[in-house]
């Protein structure tokens, strides 16, 4: 089961290594963990993905609380998100198959962001289920080259 | 004020009220320790880092204030890494400066160049790397506040040589630190207090667990009232000891692994158990899934990841224990828990046998007696500090602590060679305190360096070897648990009385059981240090501590005192 983590942490040298290091040290495998500025200068954010239950997720937030860097931790599984994935997906295109690829681009309202001379750079962000859905059609194309950004999550509306 | 680096380190330290600096200095470090004599801090310097870090914890443990180390970079930091661990564990609050290679030189692997905020990360409260003057001074008085705030724990400084030498306007910080991530403690939730409350005005066999955190938040008071008004019985972990006067009626002594048998017979016999400033420690608990199988738990800790850690508590009270304490004392009704009392008082009879004091003696010399015979001697008065092994149960068992604050043991980490060391730090801590290092042969000689240390400072520390001429505790588990295989656990020794009085230090040797007692008589009419070797039973039921909770065994599943006691014993005796 994963678990998303949203944590505050002040913007100082080694705070990644601080919270990465913690998990590592606690035995918590890391899905996935963005890190960026917010609207608040000093201030990063971070959206951890980890495999764990809830008991192990609850436990490891107290630890990560305990960092004199970090701000704040929420586990927000389970309250009502906004969660995306940005990916970038290089397809095999040529002539015959550039047009089914541009269609399956558009189905998935995604982008074409690069136009080479047999392929295509395709920019896509949603949930982790539909970059892996468009991929997984992509891939009868012959993917070429992937990065994804990791998840990044919000809490719907206001507290 | 125009100050260098390493000024602005030495009145900062003056500025937190900082006396005395335990170190040894190096080639990254040499700015700041030019400048020790133009301030009034006294410096100990020590044999060897380790023993730097083991002593400012121990004076931070004895004295309640921070303690501070310092080393120079590389191999001088690294040294201190078992300290750091040390404290991390037991929370002791700790400030550690570490010179570093100046700050252009910085990841290019220079000479005694070591990551060192890399390598204590997962071991301190927090540490720094100071790449800028104008933020030292801010940095040193953030670094004691958060060591000793909140749950306290080690922070370490490290400090480039080109900060140390760049110079800046100094301006003492003043007040508290802007720590936007950093709650040091929590008031209790009056709701959950109160559910606390009512678990235990319920409760019809009540036992008091106090840990660590009753002795550091200064709560020994408030305990007593809340046991004598709730008519429960208290146990204290390694750490609480001291916590709770063991001459108290109420008192059932030390639980866990080596505990007394009454103490985890209680626990194991609770309905209700209220866990104080303690963590559920592998080593208190025996298997986890037959602790306490009828005992509701209270948890209450000013560290919210200790809390629902090990042990699920039915109610857990995140709380500053002097607060939560105080309120909950308001909340407890008078009930009559006679009938728990007098099968607890049964119990204490029952259990006695199982003291080795209690049998009848052979004749040899045995590690519980010498014990026993400084507790009388010393009234229970003394300020002990043990080292890890069968010499620090030993003392757990039968020193008999009466007083908050007067045993310094390495708990968490058990970390042999912290004994010696850690009573410097205690000794300097408390210079008219009756300060006694009890150690074994086996970590005594892995920190006995510090003996120059004890000797340049003329500090009247007084040492009790308990030599078996084995690392005895693992030699017991050998014995018990490896089919007697002994391996790699029998040492040979130097003449340690030769080689004590070697740094001039009056040493004796005590062979004999009767010879025991005027030789601690003797060793404490010394004005210095002075030091006591007692070659005590090697094997046999004698030669170890005993009652033991086998692990993975629950916690009333002891191995005790084997039967007929130890009449005639011949075991491992000396070689002639």
């Amino acid at each position: 089961m994963s678990r998303t983590l949203i944590a505050l942490v002040e913007d100082k040298p080694g705070v990644l290594a601080r919270v990465a290091g913690l998990m590592r040290r606690r035995a918590f495998n890391i899905e996935s963990l963005t890190v960026g500025h917010t609207h608040e200068p000093g201030i990063s954010r971070m959206t951890i993905v980890v495999d764990s239950d809830e008991k192990s997720a609850e436990k490891v937030a107290q630890h990560l609380n305990k960092l004199v860097n970090v701000i704040g931790v929420e586990d927000a599984t389970d309250r009502p998100l906004v969660a995306r994935n940005l990916a970038l997906i290089k397809v095999r295109a040529n002539g015959g198959s550039r047009a089914e690829v541009m269609q399956i681009v558009e189905t998935f309202r995604a982008r074409v962001v690069d136009v080479g001379l047999d392929s295509l750079m395709i920019e896509a962000t949603g949930t982790e289920e539909k970059v892996e859905g468009l991929v997984q059609v992509l891939e009868t194309f012959g993917v070429l080259e992937m990065v994804q950004g990791g998840r990044v999550a919000m809490v719907r509306g206001t507290e | 004020m125009r100050r260098s680096g390493a000024q602005i380190v030495w009145e900062m330290l003056m500025h937190e009220g900082v006396d005395v600096v335990f170190g040894l200095p190096g080639g990254s470090i040499l700015d700041t320790y030019h400048c020790l004599q133009e301030y009034d801090i006294r410096h100990v310097l020590v044999r060897h880092e380790q023993g730097a870090a083991h002593a400012a914890d121990g004076y931070a443990r004895a004295s309640g204030r921070v303690g501070v180390a310092m080393a120079t970079s590389g191999p001088g930091a690294t040294n201190l890494v078992t300290g750091i661990a040390t404290a991390m564990l037991d929370s002791s609050p700790m400030v550690c400066i570490t010179g570093q290679v100046s700050s252009s030189l910085i990841g290019s692997d220079a000479f005694q160049e070591a990551d060192v905020t890399g390598i204590t990360l997962p071991i301190t409260k927090h540490n720094y790397l100071v790449t800028d003057v104008e933020e030292l001074a801010e940095t040193i008085h953030e670094a004691f506040y958060v060591a000793c705030s909140g749950r306290p724990g080690p922070v370490l400084i490290d400090l480039p040589k080109n900060v140390q030498q760049a110079e800046t306007d100094f301006v003492p910080p003043e007040g508290e630190p802007r720590l936007p991530g950093y709650r040091p403690l929590d008031r209790p939730d009056p709701e959950v207090l109160a559910m606390a409350a009512d678990l235990i005005n319920q409760a019809e066999r009540p036992v008091i667990l106090a840990g660590h955190g009753v002795l550091m938040s200064g709560t020994t008071a408030l305990l007593k009232k809340l046991a004598e008004g709730m008519g429960a019985a208290v146990a204290v972990t390694l750490l609480g000891m001291g916590a709770f006067p063991h001459s108290h009626s109420l008192s059932v002594g030390m639980m866990g692994m080596h505990g007394e048998a009454l103490a985890n017979k209680a626990i194991q016999g609770a309905d209700l158990l209220v866990a104080l400033g303690m963590r559920f420690d592998d080593r208190v608990t025996g298997r986890l899934d037959a602790y306490a199988p009828q005992a509701r738990k209270v948890h209450i800790d000013a560290d919210a990841a200790e809390l629902n850690k090990v042990v699920r508590a039915d109610v857990a009270i995140l709380s500053d224990l002097s607060v939560a304490l105080d309120e909950l004392l308001g909340m407890v009704e008078p009930v009559d828990r006679g009938q728990w009392l007098s099968r607890i008082a049964q119990w204490r009879v029952k259990y006695q046998g199982g003291n080795i004091l209690h049998r009848p003696h052979n004749g040899r010399l045995a590690a519980p007696y010498v014990i026993d015979s400084l507790r009388q001697q010393t009234d229970g008065q003394a300020l002990v500090v043990t080292d890890v092994g069968q010499h620090q149960m030993w003392t757990a068992l039968h020193y008999g602590l009466e007083r908050p604050n007067s045993l310094i043991t390495s708990g968490g980490l058990g970390t042999m060679g912290f004994g010696l060391p850690a009573a410097i730090g205690a000794q300097v801590a408390q210079p008219s305190r009756e300060v006694w290092a009890i150690v074994g042969d086996g970590g005594f000689q892995m920190t006995i360096q510090e003996l120059g240390t004890l000797v340049q400072e003329n500090l009247p520390v007084r040492i009790a070897l308990i030599n078996n001429g084995y690392l005895g505790m693992v030699r017991q588990w050998q014995e018990l648990f490896y089919d007697k295989r002994y391996s790699a656990t029998n040492l040979v020794n130097p003449d340690f009385v030769q080689l004590v009085g070697a740094y001039g230090i009056p040493a004796w040797r005590v062979k004999h059981h009767e010879e025991m007692s005027a030789a601690i008589a003797e060793a404490r009419q010394e004005s210095g240090p002075a030091f006591v070797e007692f070659q005590v039973s090697r094997e046999g039921a004698d030669g170890n501590v005993y009652p033991m909770v086998a692990p993975g065994a629950a916690l009333d599943e002891m191995i005790y005192l084997p039967e007929p006691a130890i009449e005639g014993a011949t075991e491992g005796e000396w070689p002639a």
